[in-house]
């Protein structure tokens, strides 16, 4: 018959709207603003640099290698290196970033800045109601604007942070056990033989 | 009728005199979604409802995508991978990195090819899924086809969320396997989608079969030839609706696909509806090649650990590498001259090549069905254009 087919796809429509009051599955629409759904934790948008402790200028782990503005593809980062040193997050004496801005505007998301930082400091947030009425001030972050806590960046990325963290304290021990290595010999050779350092400066001459 | 167009003369020669009732008009479909598939603009000429001439114009969303990566260290072209078939990033990147493996001679370890595998199929599924929806949508049911495809999309895009972080640009695999591993629960929440989209097929064909409206606007709609599709190089399941048998997963057995039991879905009269049913067919064979991939999957490492991520040098050569993406073949062939990008990057897009055949399949059809041929055509103007 005629309309046969037409009939029973329409009995398929009725199906899902009649469903749609009583199953979730099938009442798919959330909300927004007012109902969320719960976050994704691999969810990425825009990176930020994760700084250790309460002072965000004391705490950078950012030592101003430039590595992620090489391998930015579109080139949103831009970098320059301090003329002084402050120890990092392991503890050695590190340059860091006198200027870091990224363009929000420009940037794609795509993480490479994070998987080539060797220094745990850029990762990704997750936070994307970023709209603003300034389209060029307001899309260029600076460095202040990108600091997070990493307090902050354990509670959007569980995981991810605790296999970071694990591997700064892994490093941070081996540092301390060389520091603490070099000073023992550095102690004994200052016992043994003192006049090591003036022969180093002579030698250097 | 004074008002016909100068170029429309120009186009059909032997037209010039034609005036009155017979006057052939030109007129431009799009450039903005002509069928809401991206910036795309049809110059047809018309005789009355049927078309006599058309031509395809594209470029709009041409970004120079391989000069781009000639500049490029080849990690850094991953992510713009992504952007060419922005529905189905996840083969996008699959294509890339198999033949940068085949250049630098990259083997990768089983596990990242099975996870290749399922994020590749699934990708499949969810790029059929909207294309039918869309196809459905240029036939005039607005609505309810398009939103229940995509409601199932989402579940998929969710499962590639959890493991890749983006819902579109994956940017996920890399040379030598894949960036993480799968998070806790994947597995099982993929094969719980796995598990209902049967239904969801199930579903569909019950909207969909037997319709008159459906019937009738596709079959015998568009007709391309056998002899066409393969001298035009059409590939996908548009060459597969015309009857041909040519499956880069079997003909190739890239990856790890000789392992999987599966069929090849054809065709027989290479219309709209075989190339509609050919799409159907193929997310039943996908969900087959899922099962399997989900119970088969060991454990072990994700990536190559040769394989540098910084500073990543291939010796000088050339190599093609080339897999099924869901719209066809998609290519990419590499020249290194042992620097750290590529000396010469080419993409061979399915999109842009099936495209070639759209005026034969459209010359004598009406408007309306005209978009319908073009929307069976499943392109994505990111991957045409470049």
């Amino acid at each position: 018959m005629l309309g046969e087919g037409i009939a029973k796809g329409l009995v398929e429509t009725a199906r899902n709207f009649i469903g749609s009051y009583f199953s979730k599955n099938r009442l798919t629409t959330v909300q927004y603003p007012e109902e969320r759904l719960p976050q994704i934790e691999a969810t990425r948008d825009f990176p930020f640099l994760v700084y250790d402790g309460d002072d965000w200028q004391a705490g950078m782990r950012c030592v101003g290698c430039q590595i992620c503005e090489k391998e930015c593809p579109p080139k949103c980062i831009y970098i320059e290196k301090s003329k002084d040193k402050k120890p990092d997050a392991v503890g050695k004496l590190q340059f860091y970033p006198a200027v870091f801005n990224i363009d929000v505007s420009v940037c794609m998301s795509c993480q490479i800045c994070v998987e080539v930082c060797p220094f745990e400091a850029i990762k990704m947030d997750t936070e994307f109601e970023l709209s603003t009425d300034n389209r060029f001030g307001g899309l260029l972050w600076d460095k202040a604007r990108l600091s997070k806590p990493n307090a902050y960046y354990g509670k959007v990325h569980p995981t991810d942070a605790a296999a970071s963290d694990a591997l700064l304290a892994e490093e941070k021990a081996k540092v301390e056990a060389k520091a603490k290595a070099a000073g023992e010999t550095k102690t004994n050779s200052e016992l043994t033989s003192p006049p090591l350092a003036t022969s180093g400066a002579t030698s250097k001459q | 009728m004074e008002m016909i167009a100068p170029a429309a003369q120009e186009l059909i020669p032997n037209n010039a005199a034609a005036t009155g009732d017979d006057a052939l008009l030109e007129i431009s479909l799009g450039p903005h979604h002509p069928s809401t598939h991206g910036v795309f603009r049809m110059d047809v000429v018309l005789d009355g409802e049927r078309v006599v001439k058309l031509k395809p114009v594209f470029g709009y969303l041409h970004r120079n995508h391989e000069k781009i990566a000639e500049g490029a260290s080849y990690l850094a072209s991953m992510p713009y991978t992504d952007r060419l078939d922005y529905i189905g990033s996840l083969t996008n990147n699959w294509a890339y990195a198999l033949a940068v493996e085949k250049l630098a001679g990259i083997q990768i370890p089983e596990r990242a090819e099975y996870i290749r595998v399922i994020t590749a199929e699934l990708t499949r599924l969810q790029n059929h899924a909207s294309t039918i929806g869309f196809l459905t949508q240029e036939m005039g049911a607005s609505g309810s086809p398009l939103m229940y495809s995509f409601r199932e999309r989402e579940k998929i895009l969710d499962l590639f969320e959890s493991l890749t972080g983006s819902r579109m640009m994956c940017n996920y695999m890399r040379f030598g396997g894949c960036r993480v591993d799968l998070p806790a629960g994947w597995l099982d929440q993929t094969r719980k989608v796995v598990a209902d989209f049967p239904g969801f097929l199930d579903e569909f064909e019950r909207l969909l079969e037997g319709n008159e409206i459906l019937l009738a606007r596709t079959q015998g709609v568009g007709v391309l030839s056998r002899e066409l599709a393969i001298q035009a190089g059409v590939t996908g399941p548009i060459l597969r609706a015309s009857g041909v048998n040519y499956d880069i997963r079997k003909v190739d057995r890239y990856g790890i696909y000789d392992r999987f039991d599966f069929r090849v879905p054809l065709g027989e009269h290479g219309d709209v509806y075989d190339r509609y049913m050919v799409r159907m067919l193929e997310m039943r064979e996908s969900l087959k090649i899922l099962e399997q991939a989900l119970r088969d999957i060991p454990s072990g490492p994700i990536m190559d650990t040769k394989t540098k991520i910084r500073g990543f040098r291939p010796k000088a050569g050339e190599a093609y590498g080339r897999i099924e993406s869901p719209k066809g073949e998609l290519g990419f062939f590499l020249i290194s001259d042992g620097s750290p990008n590529p000396y010469r990057y080419r993409v061979r897009p399915p999109s842009l090549i099936n495209l070639t055949v759209l005026e034969d399949m459209c010359l004598g059809s009406n408007v309306s069905d005209t978009i319908v041929i073009f929307g069976t055509i499943d392109i994505v103007l990111g991957e045409v254009d470049r």
